[in-house]
């Protein structure tokens, strides 16, 4: 990304792994490590080896000498100092488990466990005022497999199945005091085989860079899953005290590596690879059950992260403003819609009014028109009723005046007529 | 051994075993460097300064290269910030260096926003890495961290005082990122004037609550000469790339008639000190100090103005799927309650205008009522009028055929009609 600068002199900024080095003392270091395994085999005395402390003793009993019927998961801490190097150790056992009859589930409290401490610093990781996050998840789960010298049992595969994808699992050959080298060869090669038929993801060595490196790594590879014998005595062998098991044929050295392969266990899971272990928990199985987690939270468990894949690398709060922008968008669009049904509506109402008050209108002009028409008709015949009985009457006034003159003369005719004899009469 | 912060946190917890022989946990150290300095480190250095002081010149001074860019003008209309990313190597150390530089800070008559755009800048990559880190599916591990690491503050050679523009700016910027302030082109004071200088800056600096980075005095390998490193602050620099033949060798300096400045001696400037405290001892810590402090600062702000808290009302500690849920929750009743409102608006609308359009059929009714009741009174009329007409017709009608008959009969009476006459007579008399 950046350009590629040549230093003309020493600046100094080598000095800062020194630096790093300098913090992390001061910080000091923590560790979780998980046993898992039937009772009995050794699992604790491994322990004991591993970290050259009696962690079980006496006082604090391992688990094989608690009975339980239930599968249990119990911590232990321990503060351990060494070469100016401090180192929280956390021990996490669990008891009960495959010592039942019936072993359905005994992987369920193991894995509730796992993921409750997940959850934990999930919780802590999320707070608003973060503090210290003290890292309590577990960084490496070590697995007994007794040593049968035929395979792995039902339990070991169902276990592992399980949980490989939430813990660097490190699958060890217990008790590897009990097979010779052939039989462990053989049954070594037996479990790797059943363990890639199973597709079980076993802890991985990360490869490097570095040759000489990766060659050990070749080495430790070919030999898993590796086989140990632990050990809470020290025995004199040759002058030498070393920890081992007395049997009337000889001494089993736990730091022999002829004997088992508990030295290449040490060196790898506390030596070499202890920071790996806790970088892989961090980087790849938190971050699973974080973004499981968080897109259930997201969700709602609703599939919407199947049609939209790239979806699920947001953060829920961007998740939360992305549906707060859809649903403004919505929304416009809703009132956009709702107000164009409305104005559709109104127009229609509108609309029909008018249709309505013109057809009244039409029709009160209709009537009023044909009103109209009946008074002009009633004016025509009055005014003809009137013309003729004008003329009637009128006609009437000349036949009675020419009736009236008619009269008249008859009257005067007789008048003169009657008067006439009384004329003749009355003259001599 | 001082106690660990690991211990401290252990507390009660844990028991303390001995060991009885050689484990070999105390390579973790170890693992944990090697893992480091495979994977690379990263360091971002801000420069605060006006146009001129020297930024440029002092950034390839210290990292012995020659780093992108022209001199800037005075010109810029305000504020901006460059950033240059380098791959460095140093033994087998990977360093990618970023340098961002202010251009045009100091330049302008109003200098009042000249702080803001620094400010966000910083803000920006605290941004981006919160993003990153509430992401669902994150890559914190490969992620290029791009926060500030150090902010270099220039400070002009006046020999008097500080500006009111660096105090400001300062201020604004102490809670968000490491302060380092230096005096630039310090070959311009004298060695008096330079004592009383850095004595007015200091207590500038205190009397105004301006929280410099202080180097840190905690860890007993360095606390001694951290702590009397401090007492030098602001540093004294001059930097230069050109070289000048010094007996025989040949050493960074800035030659001038009455002599010559040399960069790495410590008599003449304190460069050596910087390039000590900023890089090769306290590097890693003011990385730690940007992460656990000034990140968590701003992450702190940031949540609780988007409404998140750590506790409900009765102080039990929510838990991360509590608190989406709940904000969930919130936001979508938010949402819903919108939507709600939005509605009624239109169903309180559709009520109004149904009412108006109502109001207007009604009238509408009305009137036309009117009117059909004003027809009914005219044709009313009409037909009285009609009828009255029709009445005058029938007596009329009679009249004339009663005339008539009168009429027809006095014809037919002829001459001796007389006594018809009479009759006629009394018989109209009568009449």
């Amino acid at each position: 990304m950046g350009q590629q600068k040549n230093l003309e002199g020493y600046v100094g900024f080598a000095s800062l792994p020194n630096q790093v080095y300098r913090k992390s003392v001061k910080r000091g270091f923590e560790f979780t490590l998980m046993v898992v395994g039937e009772s009995g085999l050794g699992k604790s005395t491994l322990i004991n080896s591993l970290f050259l402390t009696d962690l079980y003793s006496a006082e604090y009993p391992g688990p094989s000498h608690r009975i339980k019927k239930t599968v249990q998961v119990e911590q232990s801490k321990v503060l351990v100092k060494e070469g100016g190097v401090q180192l929280l150790l956390t021990i996490v056992d669990t008891p009960g488990f495959g010592d039942a009859v019936d072993n359905s589930n005994c992987w369920q409290p193991i894995i509730d466990h796992i993921d409750s401490k997940f959850e934990d610093y999930l919780n802590s990781e999320s707070r608003v005022n973060r503090r210290q996050m003290p890292d309590s998840r577990i960084h490496c789960c070590l697995y007994f497999i007794a040593p049968s010298g035929h395979g792995l049992k039902p339990l070991d595969i169902e276990f592992m199945k399980r949980l490989h994808e939430k813990v660097n699992v490190i699958p060890l050959i217990a008790k590897a005091d009990t097979l010779t080298p052939e039989e462990c060869q053989q049954f070594k090669k037996q479990i790797m085989r059943e363990i890639q038929e199973h597709k079980i993801k076993i802890y991985e060595f990360p490869e490097t860079d570095d040759e000489e490196e990766n060659r050990l790594v070749k080495k430790i590879k070919d030999k898993l899953p590796l086989a140990v014998v632990g050990s809470n005595t020290i025995i004199e062998v040759n002058g030498k005290r070393v920890r081992g098991r007395q049997y009337p044929w000889g001494v089993a050295e736990v730091e022999n590596s002829d004997h088992c392969d508990f030295t290449i266990l040490r060196d790898m899971l506390i030596r070499t690879h202890m920071q790996d272990l806790k970088d892989v928990t961090n980087n790849v199985h938190y971050e699973n059950y974080r973004s499981r987690k968080l897109a259930a939270v997201t969700y709602n468990g609703v599939d919407n992260n199947r049609a939209k894949g790239q979806l699920s690398t947001k953060s829920p709060l961007a998740q939360m403003e992305e549906e707060r922008r859809e649903h403004v968008a919505k929304m416009e669009k809703m009132e956009m819609e709702m107000e164009q049904v409305f104005e559709m509506k109104v127009k229609e109402k509108v609309q029909k009014l008018k249709d309505s008050e013109a057809e009244l209108q039409r029709r009160h002009e209709q009537m009023k028109k044909n009103l109209e028409a009946q008074h002009k008709d009633l004016e025509e015949k009055r005014r003809m009723f009137e013309e003729e009985r004008a003329n009637w009457e009128a006609q009437q006034r000349l036949e009675q005046q020419k009736l009236e003159a008619t009269r008249t003369l008859e009257k005067n005719k007789k008048k003169a007529w009657y008067q006439k004899p009384y004329q003749s009469l009355s003259s001599p | 051994m001082a106690s660990t912060e690991i211990a401290r946190q252990a507390g009660e917890g844990a028991r303390a075993v001995p060991l009885s022989g050689h484990v070999g946990f105390d390579s973790m150290p170890d693992q944990l460097v090697n893992k480091s300095v495979n994977h690379g480190f990263c360091f971002n250095i801000l420069c605060v300064g006006e146009t001129g002081m020297g930024k440029s010149t002092l950034m390839d001074t210290l990292f012995n290269t020659k780093f992108e860019g022209e001199p800037t003008q005075h010109n810029q209309p305000g504020v901006t910030l460059k950033s240059n990313t380098y791959e460095l190597q140093e033994s087998n150390v990977r360093l990618k260096l970023t340098v961002v530089n202010t251009v045009g800070f100091g330049d302008q008559i109003n200098k009042e926003d000249s702080y803001k755009s620094i400010v966000e800048f910083i803000d920006a990559q605290f941004e981006a890495y919160l993003q990153e880190e509430l992401k669902i599916k994150r890559t914190l591990h490969s992620y290029h961290d791009t926060r500030i690491h150090a902010c270099l503050y220039f400070i002009a050679p006046t020999g008097h005082s500080l500006k009111s523009l660096d105090l400001v700016t300062m201020k604004k910027l102490d809670s968000k990122v490491n302060i380092i302030p230096i005096i630039a082109k310090s070959d311009a004071i004298s060695k008096s004037e330079l004592a009383k200088f850095k004595i007015k800056i200091t207590s500038e600096l205190v009397s105004n609550g301006v929280q410099i980075y202080q180097f840190p005095t905690d860890d007993e390998s360095v606390a001694e000469i951290n702590s009397s490193m401090n007492s030098h602050l602001p540093f004294a620099v001059v930097g230069s790339t050109e070289e000048v033949k010094l007996g025989n060798k040949m050493v960074k300096a800035r030659q001038y008639p009455w002599g010559t400045v040399q960069v790495e001696n410590e008599n003449h400037c304190d460069f050596v000190k910087l390039r000590e405290m900023l890089i090769r001892v306290n590097m890693e810590d003011l990385r730690e100090q940007t992460h656990t402090r000034h990140y968590e600062l701003y992450r702190r702000c940031k949540l609780e103005e988007m409404g998140f808290k750590d506790t409900d009302p009765d102080s039990k500690p929510f838990s991360l799927q509590e608190t989406y849920e709940a904000k969930r929750n919130e936001f979508m009743g938010e949402l819903q309650k919108k939507e709600e409102e939005m509605r009624q608006m239109f169903v309180q609308r559709v009520k109004e205008k149904e009412a108006e359009l109502k109001e207007a059929e009604k009238e509408l009714h009305e009137k036309f009522d009117r009117l059909k009741k004003l027809h009914q009174d005219e044709k009313k009329k009409l037909e009285e009028k009609k009828k009255s007409l029709d009445d005058e017709l029938n007596m009329f009608k009679q009249k004339k055929t009663a005339a008539e008959l009168l009429q027809n009969q006095a014809q037919q009476a002829g001459g001796s009609s007389t006594l018809k006459r009479d009759k006629e007579r009394k018989n109209l008399g009568s009449l």
